[in-house]
């Protein structure tokens, strides 16, 4: 009753503008954040409180412009639209307010309700730029508060501002000329625009129309029809004045910057210019891009696995036993013990024990996103891609599928093209994901202990390799056509602020616990089911019903050396999740040998070669459901979503038999 | 001062962008990316892949293709 309640606050902002930083900053630990496989990635949202009063704080995805160049910006666009934000938050880079404040425009002109955040204040001094805020506000007509989010500075200030910001009834619309011919274009649509009623502002809608946006049409209810006429009737004009426009807007900006900014001419040569001299270079760049993944492996190995992994896998054991004896004491029916030891602590707790490096693996890629050096990834390997027929941002979502496959294929969002995209998020599965790491490392503790880092490299490589030659095929094949231009900032180098970075990985390793206490749990519970009954028989043998099904099916891999009823199961409970093929393997054969000694039972059963092949075989094959989800949800199409289940299955089958024929030929 | 096209610029060769020829599209993203007609700039690197810019300190790499449809001032 009291004054308008604020709900929400949106933040937008150049991608590197210091966005995410930002909601880190303003949400803290007390968070929510959605940005793994089940939830949705295209925003995260978070809440905090500020004197008393809960508030939601969306992230948005980091966007240059918001037309309709790419997903992301439709994403930002449409949030910012019809998700009623209260108030955005345009978190603005200080050091490059020309182009950072281009967005700035766009939103103003939309009608939302904009706080400029100028952000990253401190660098800016660094830099000796001097900024006239009050000049700057004036300018633009919307409130503009300096901070620098890294530190956590100023953002009472800018909260405070906001809430007031958002309460007020008035609200900025920024009105410059876009020239004499523009605007009396835009004035003539927004005449018909008038007519029907539109609840978005006019003028901004005839901008974007005479921007060429097509998508803009949804938000004209009316008939558009005389709109698209006139549009029509321009002809070779449109792209002359869709330029013009950008050029406008520039000039406009450039009015306001000139007033309200001052810096020096010539930038001297920074730490990032030092470092990347090296990094980029055109002999070392690719040398050191592999050495570096390479130690990051290596690191992974000692740290997550044999200075930590132990301890885990010591503590699921014990709390095994602890959980049996406690069963055993209670006179508990058989089945039950069965089900705890074999289901639950041999089969859930296999996967449990790869936590630790699981946490390392993204505590390290954390850090290599947050430093900046992916940008360099891309560019670097931008001549390579090129070569293939690749586009060199493909290799971001790349590598980003290592931490996991969907939100790899997310990030293929940012390819702009769809030739580019389509076959970026088509060859993504490849990069071998966290939950198949735990797969490697229980056959490697099994027959190359003392390779493992090795082994691992070896496998995440072949999985790059493969990725680049089937997207080289698919380019020739499938999807013909001109790579689009390589255009992509490279961000100054920083240094990841490790609160951050560890709040990520947690988020992630959560994901990974929850994953294995929820569908590993369900998939593992009903294997367990199928592997005991018929009442009667040898549970985990050939004659239970898993068994059986095994059976019929193993001839499938027979041929690539392990064609065993326990592979086959195993390999099909991992389409569900990936994790579920240790914990099958860990279920069936912990019925077999005494305890839950997986690893020794697997030296029974696979040789050195077959493991390989085993390996070869869960790296390509058909990835997780929720990929082929995923996959069917960002391509709109039901029928490369059975693609993608399919080919890699194949794929993988090929490579398997071939690696386990031609080592027999060889005598391994 | 005539124009030339960006690939021929040396690197800490600075200039200013004067025209961009090529598609609507490519054209439009460099504009929103700061290269718009007007804006100074300075090659950093430019032998092989991706030119490297920086526009007041902060760094765009562009493909040589669309960079040979960027004339500048030099």
């Amino acid at each position: 009753m009291g004054g308008i309640f604020l709900h929400t606050i949106a933040l937008v902002g150049n991608p590197n503008s210091g966005k995410t930083t930002l909601f880190n900053a303003l949400t803290g630990s007390n968070q929510h954040v959605g940005n793994w496989p089940g939830v949705t990635v295209e925003k995260k949202e978070g809440k905090f409180k500020y004197k008393g009063v809960q508030y939601n704080v969306v992230d948005l995805p980091g966007t240059y412009s918001l037309g309709a160049y790419s997903e992301d910006e439709m994403i930002a666009r449409d949030y910012i639209l019809k998700g009623n934000p209260d108030v955005v938050i345009n978190v603005v880079d200080a050091t490059n307010i020309e182009r950072n404040l281009y967005l700035t425009t766009q939103l103003i002109e939309m009608g939302a309700k904009v706080v400029v955040a100028l952000n990253m204040m401190d660098e800016a001094k660094q830099k000796n730029i001097e900024i006239d805020l009050c000049s700057l506000s004036k300018g633009l007509g919307v409130p503009v508060i300096a901070t620098i989010a890294s530190k956590s500075k100023g953002l009472d200030d800018l909260i405070e501002r906001a809430i007031q910001y958002a309460n007020e009834s008035e609200n900025s619309l920024l009105s410059f000329s876009y020239g004499e011919n523009i605007d009396r274009e835009i004035e003539r649509i927004k005449t018909v625009l008038e007519e029907s009623n539109i609840e978005y502002p006019a003028k901004w809608i005839a901008v974007k129309l005479l921007e060429g946006d097509q998508g803009i049409y949804s938000l004209v209810e009316e008939d558009t029809h005389p709109i698209k006429e006139r549009l029509f009737s321009l002809g070779h004009k449109a792209t002359e004045y869709e330029l013009e426009i950008v050029d406008k807007r520039y000039d406009f900006i450039g009015s306001i910057v000139s007033k309200a900014v001052k810096k020096p001419v010539d930038t001297v040569e920074t730490t990032t210019d030092k470092i990347d001299k090296i990094i980029t270079h055109k002999y070392l760049g690719l040398p050191i891009f592999a050495l570096i993944m390479y130690i990051v492996f290596q690191l992974t190995f000692v740290i997550g696995g044999d200075l930590l992994g132990g301890y885990v896998a010591g503590l699921v054991e014990t709390l095994g036993e602890y959980a049996v004896g406690l069963l055993t004491m209670v006179n508990s029916p058989e089945w039950l013990k069965s089900f705890v030891s074999e289901g639950i602590f041999g089969g859930v707790g296999a996967v449990f024990e790869f936590i630790p490096l699981i946490t390392v693996l993204y505590f390290f890629l954390g850090i290599l996103e947050d430093t900046g050096y992916m940008a360099r990834a891309a560019y670097i390997m931008d001549g390579l891609m090129r070569a293939l027929g690749l586009h060199g941002k493909t290799f971001i979502s790349m590598i980003v599928g290592f931490g996991c496959n969907v939100p790899g294929i997310m990030a293929t969002r940012t390819l702009d093209n769809k030739k580019d995209r389509m076959i970026a998020l088509l060859i993504n599965p490849f990069m071998s994901c966290g939950a198949r790491l735990p797969i490697y490392l229980v056959f490697i503790a099994a027959f190359f202990p003392s390779h493992g880092g090795t082994v691992l490299f070896a496998l995440y490589t072949l999985g790059i390799v493969v990725a680049l030659i089937v997207g080289k095929v698919f380019s020739k094949t499938l999807f013909k056509g001109e790579i689009s231009h390589f255009i992509m900032e490279l961000p100054p180098y920083r240094l990841p602020i490790f609160k951050y970075v560890i709040r990520d990985m947690w988020d992630k390793v959560w994901d990974f616990l929850h994953r294995a206490g929820t569908i590993i749990f369900v998939v593992v519970s009903l294997l367990w089911i199928l592997s005991v009954f018929p009442l009667g028989v040898e549970p985990y043998s050939q004659e239970s019903i898993l068994g059986r099904i095994g059976t019929i099916l193993a001839p499938i891999f027979a041929p690539a050396g392990f064609g065993t009823w326990q592979a086959t199961v195993s390999l099909f409970a991992g389409i569900a999740a990936k994790e579920a093929v240790v914990a099958i393997l860990g279920m069936v054969y912990a019925g077999v040998s005494e305890g839950s000694q997986l690893v020794s039972a697997l030296q029974n059963v696979f040789t050195p070669l077959t493991a390989i092949s085993f390996m070869v075989m869960t790296l390509l094959y058909t990835p997780c459901a929720a990929v082929i989800g995923t996959v069917k949800r960002e391509t709109n199409s039901a029928k490369w979503a059975v693609f993608m289940a399919v080919y890699p299955f194949v794929l993988g089958w090929v490579l398997a038999v071939l690696i386990y024929q031609v080592g027999r030929l060889l005598g391994f | 001062m005539d124009s030339m096209a960006l690939v021929s610029l040396k690197p800490n060769q600075s200039g200013i962008i004067k025209e961009i020829s090529g598609g609507c599209k490519a054209r439009k993203r460099l504009y929103e990316l700061g290269l718009y007609k007007g804006a100074s700039f300075k090659v950093v690197k430019n032998d092989i892949g991706p030119i490297i810019l920086s526009l007041s300190g902060h760094k765009l790499a562009l493909g040589r293709g669309i960079a040979h449809n960027v004339f500048v001032e030099h």
